[in-house]
């Protein structure tokens, strides 16, 4: 039988899913055991019993100096800027890609410029977002939509270019206007690619963030991270790592469920 | 008194020409199917009659009415896919037939029940009222197709016009549709028009058959001359001709 045509079993599967976790797990247990054992202060690879001891305490006690869960308080003000920066994303893809996609007159216009504007690197305009817009929240928030936003509306026009013609023509045969077509037929459709797309970029949308937390903020996920990096506090950095993979995972998940429970016919498609 | 007129029509694009000298006249209620080969411009006519392009010269017009630009819900259409909207499950595709013309695209209140009540009418007819609720992309190929015949015939188009809508599917699907079609055009007595590459399948329905074939033909450049109507069948009667009776026949009759 081909390699191809032969598909894991239940119990099979799930320990094919689970081996590279357990794997990696094991790697860094043998490689922390090996640098404590050689030197039991060592902060570089600190034994998974010390992150998980570290992690009970950052998200349970308060910051001696400002009696604050300093965890969840990051959590909160890099979810926020996360979820604007998306968010407007989204909604700035969901309106520019749909007049891209559909009005010749609107895609001569914006299609060349978008496409250069998504060429632009977002990390080399970073230093231009913290001048004009200053080192609060709206240039995180901005540097995520520069980050994002020319992709999904790319993306978005790309797909409504793809609406079959016939489609549209029928809407055209009973009467519809531009206006109707557009939020009756093109855009219901396109709410799905675009969520599917948001999803991608969420990768992109995490680094944007923790970048522009890093060089300058007063908290959030990123700043603590690279404030601990001074102390080598790599117990603390790990379990902020993981606590930031985990929500990105939450996140995914959410809209996926969120897609296939909006737009059934989606999922009756496929 | 013809109802469709085609008016010396020529169609090109870029410097290939593709329809010439097409002219047709179609009375109010009349099933024309249109046959030919391949890329012999019968779905460039139909494209034009539907609006969808304007022809290089010459010019279409229903019922006197001035050549359309674009489309319009003067004339409805049925393409071999895509045509039905696979975010709208079965009931709501026939209901937009009556509500994509209102401005924001939604019908309201009473209104909106009313248009619902005739939508089930349509599904009875089109024997689909069991999957009112399901998505099309659940149905059949043919049940999409009926679909699509009833959201077109929701928006009261004056023709009707098919573009091998029944290409995709199976033989047996096929000769239902045919039932269905013909059933169909006996209620409501519409204008048809229908490209079909099968040509018992054209006589079978209509009432008359037109056939697009290049009359001019350069062995050396086959794209140097269009397509233009070479044969026009009478296909009632199974496309036997003189079977009615066309004069008077001086005869005294008693009924």
């Amino acid at each position: 039988m081909r390699l191809i045509n032969r598909t894991p079993g239940i119990a099979l599967r799930a320990a094919l899913i689970a081996l590279p976790f357990v794997l990696a797990f094991g790697a860094y247990t043998i490689a922390s055991d090996i640098r404590l054992a050689a030197n039991p202060s060592d902060r570089l690879l600190p034994a998974p019993s010390t992150i998980l001891a570290t992690a009970e305490r950052l998200f349970t006690q308060a910051d001696r100096r400002s009696e604050r869960i300093l965890l969840w308080h990051d959590t909160a003000a890099s979810l926020i800027r996360l979820g604007l920066g998306v968010s407007i994303s989204a909604a700035m893809a969901a309106v520019l890609g749909v007049m891209i996609g559909l009005l010749p007159h609107v895609r001569a216009a914006l299609a060349g410029f978008v496409a250069v504007l998504s060429m632009i690197p977002p990390l080399a305009v970073l230093p231009i977002l913290f001048i004009t817009f200053g080192l609060g929240e709206l240039s995180k928030v901005v540097l995520i939509i520069v980050g994002i936003a020319p992709f999904l509306i790319r993306d978005v026009s790309q797909r409504v270019l793809d609406v079959p013609r016939e489609m549209i023509v029928k809407a055209e045969t009973l009467g519809a206007s531009s206006l109707v077509i557009a939020l009756r037929v093109v855009l219901p459709q396109m709410l799905p690619r675009l969520i599917q797309s948001v999803r991608l970029s969420l990768g992109p949308a995490w680094l944007f963030l923790i970048a522009a937390e890093a060089i300058a903020s007063e908290q959030g996920l990123g700043y603590r991270i690279f404030l601990v990096r001074r102390f080598l506090a790599m117990d603390v950095i790990l379990t902020y790592v993981i606590w930031i993979t985990c929500l990105a995972f939450l996140m995914d998940l959410a809209l996926r469920k969120l897609s296939a429970r909006l737009f059934p016919w989606a999922e009756a498609r496929a | 008194m013809s109802f469709v007129t085609a008016h010396n029509i020529f169609q090109s694009y870029g410097q290939r020409p593709i329809l010439e000298r097409v002219n047709l006249d179609v009375a109010e209620g009349e099933f024309v199917s249109i046959v030919g080969a391949s890329g012999c411009g019968k779905s460039t006519f139909l494209r034009l009659l539907l609006a969808q392009e304007q022809p290089s010269r010459g010019e279409i017009r229903i019922d006197g009415a001035p050549p359309a630009r674009e489309p319009g819900p003067d004339r409805g259409v049925v393409f071999q896919r895509y045509s039905v909207f696979p975010h709208l499950t079965v009931r709501e595709n026939v209901v937009v037939g009556e509500t994509f013309r209102a401005g924001t695209g939604r019908f309201f209140g009473a209104a909106v029940k009313a248009a619902r009540a005739r939508a089930e009418a349509t599904l009875a007819r089109c024997g689909l009222d069991h999957v009112a609720d399901q998505y099309p992309a659940t149905l059949s190929g043919g049940m999409q197709q009926r679909l699509a015949i009833g959201q077109a015939l929701a928006a009261k188009p004056r023709i009707l016009l098919l573009d091998e809508p029944f290409g995709a599917l199976d033989p047996g699907t096929r000769l239902s549709m045919h039932a269905f079609l013909t059933d169909l055009r006996t209620q409501i007595g519409m204008t048809i028009f229908m490209v079909t590459h099968d040509l018992e399948e054209g006589f079978k329905l209509a009432d008359r058959v037109v056939v697009f074939d290049k009359t001019r033909w350069d062995p050396t450049d086959p794209n140097a001359y269009g397509a233009t109507i070479t044969y026009d069948f009478d296909a009632r009667n199974g496309g036997i001709p003189f079977q009615t009776l066309k004069e008077d026949p001086h005869v005294l009759q008693t009924s």
